[in-house]
């Protein structure tokens, strides 16, 4: 326990020890360090910022699907309006041709018995003639009685 | 020793004797192999345990950092590299915390001190018989393993702790600044006596408080465990009550070994940073 040369010895190792460990332990180790805490500083950010992006993207996808939801609404109610009116031109169609051809068998009907009538005007004219004939055969000169035949003829 | 019979007083003496290499009486270089013989050396005269043990921890420590430092990178640490970067970024809080100047020299400072301390401090946990028993053999009279209970070595860091403390001062002040800090203040120039007397106690307590403080602490430690080695000798009873004994002792003692590296580490900043200060 004698104060001796030891201090110096003590002193000068002390310095040779603090100089190796300013000139070779010291900045490596706390060259890494800042090293590290930038490159966990830069992940953190990137993280975040890849967050932010997923983010943006759900929002974007959901807003795609909204729009495209509304898209199929509208055309599937243009295709029922179109479908709808479709079956209405065709109910119009079908109806105008029903109705023509209605028109039409109505006019042959028609014109068939004015035909009719013709014929039978005439026909009618011959038996009246034929029985006025048969009668008067009997009784009176046709040629005679002609005017009056042609008379009544032209009443029927 | 238990190969010769010692009374308690001689073992106590035996433990606390360094292994001194000085001059010897007769003229020649060689081991003091007595109390006596050590203190007759003088001033020229190396306590080999001492300083063999505390280069060979500090060169522990700068190999264990080194090897880390070289291999140090940004990516994932390994296992030890872990364990040096948490001491290093430890002592990087502690000094941006108390060292308010720019000086690359502190923290390195800061770091070998408290590692090499708490090193030094450490061997005080090995059971006080083993080391002398192998130096025994060995043919070594004395070996005192835990260099800071060695004044010589407390004071020899402290002492150089001090020359940083005037060598900065006088940087950074200039010689004018130090001398002035030493002689105006508190009491203005008129004052020149009492300010030279109050600032130089201040200045050489600083040293002296930190040599001392490492030393009686350590001291008192070793001195109680070698006390509680003594009850080895004394029966089954009492020698397995001495083995709880030294077993809380030492458990206790882990907070005193790394509290007191933590200590010089500290003060040694903060003196630092009072030399990097204007005063006023």
């Amino acid at each position: 326990m004698n104060i001796n040369a030891t201090l110096i010895g003590q002193s000068i190792t002390f310095f040779v020890f603090v100089w190796f460990c300013m000139k070779f332990v010291w900045p490596p180790i706390m060259q890494a360090l800042v090293e590290r805490k930038k490159q966990i500083a830069d992940g953190l950010a990137a993280g975040e910022r890849g967050k932010h992006e997923l983010e943006l993207a759900a929002k974007r996808a959901s807003e795609n699907l909204h729009e495209s939801k509304q898209k199929a609404a509208e055309i599937i109610a243009q295709a029922e309006k179109r479908a709808v009116q479709l079956v209405e031109e065709a109910k119009n169609a079908a109806k105008a041709e029903g109705d023509r051809m209605i028109a039409s068998a109505q006019a042959s009907v028609a014109q068939e018995t004015v035909r009719a009538k013709e014929a039978l005007r005439a026909q009618v004219a011959e038996l009246a003639v034929a029985g006025a004939e048969k009668i008067l055969r009997r009784e009176i000169d046709a040629k005679a009685h002609a005017d009056l035949l042609v008379a009544i003829q032209n009443e029927l | 020793m238990s190969t010769e019979a010692l009374t308690s007083s001689e073992y106590i003496k035996h433990h606390l004797q360094n292994l001194t290499f000085g001059k010897l009486p007769g003229g020649d270089w060689g081991l003091a192999h007595s109390a006596e013989q050590a203190k007759e050396m003088g001033f020229w005269a190396l306590n080999l345990d001492t300083l063999g043990m505390s280069i060979f921890l500090g060169l522990i420590f700068l190999l264990v950092f080194r090897s880390v430092a070289k291999t140090a990178s940004a990516g994932i640490p390994t296992g030890v590299q872990n364990f040096v970067e948490w001491i290093v970024e430890f002592i990087d809080t502690s000094v941006r915390g108390s060292f308010s100047g720019k000086n690359p020299l502190v923290a390195p400072l800061a770091l070998t001190i408290f590692v090499w301390i708490l090193l030094m401090n450490l061997m005080d946990l090995l059971p006080v018989d083993w080391v002398p028993r192998i130096a025994h053999l060995l043919g070594l009279p004395f070996f005192k393993v835990v260099p800071s209970t060695d004044p010589n070595a407390t004071f020899g860091m402290a002492i150089s702790v001090f020359f940083l403390v005037v060598f900065y001062s006088i940087k950074m002040k200039g010689l004018g600044g130090f001398v002035g800090e030493l002689t105006l203040q508190p009491f203005g120039k008129f004052g020149l006596p009492a300010n030279i007397f109050l600032e130089g106690v201040n200045l050489v307590a600083k040293p002296v408080s930190l040599a001392l403080r490492l030393f009686g602490n350590m001291y008192a430690g070793e001195m109680i465990f070698i006390l509680i080695a003594l009850m080895f000798g004394g029966g089954i009873g009492i020698g397995l009550f001495g083995g709880a004994l030294q077993w809380a002792w030492a458990v206790f003692h882990i907070l005193i070994v790394t509290l007191q590296a933590f200590i010089f580490m500290t003060l040694t900043i903060v003196y630092l940073d009072m030399a990097h200060q204007e005063h006023h």
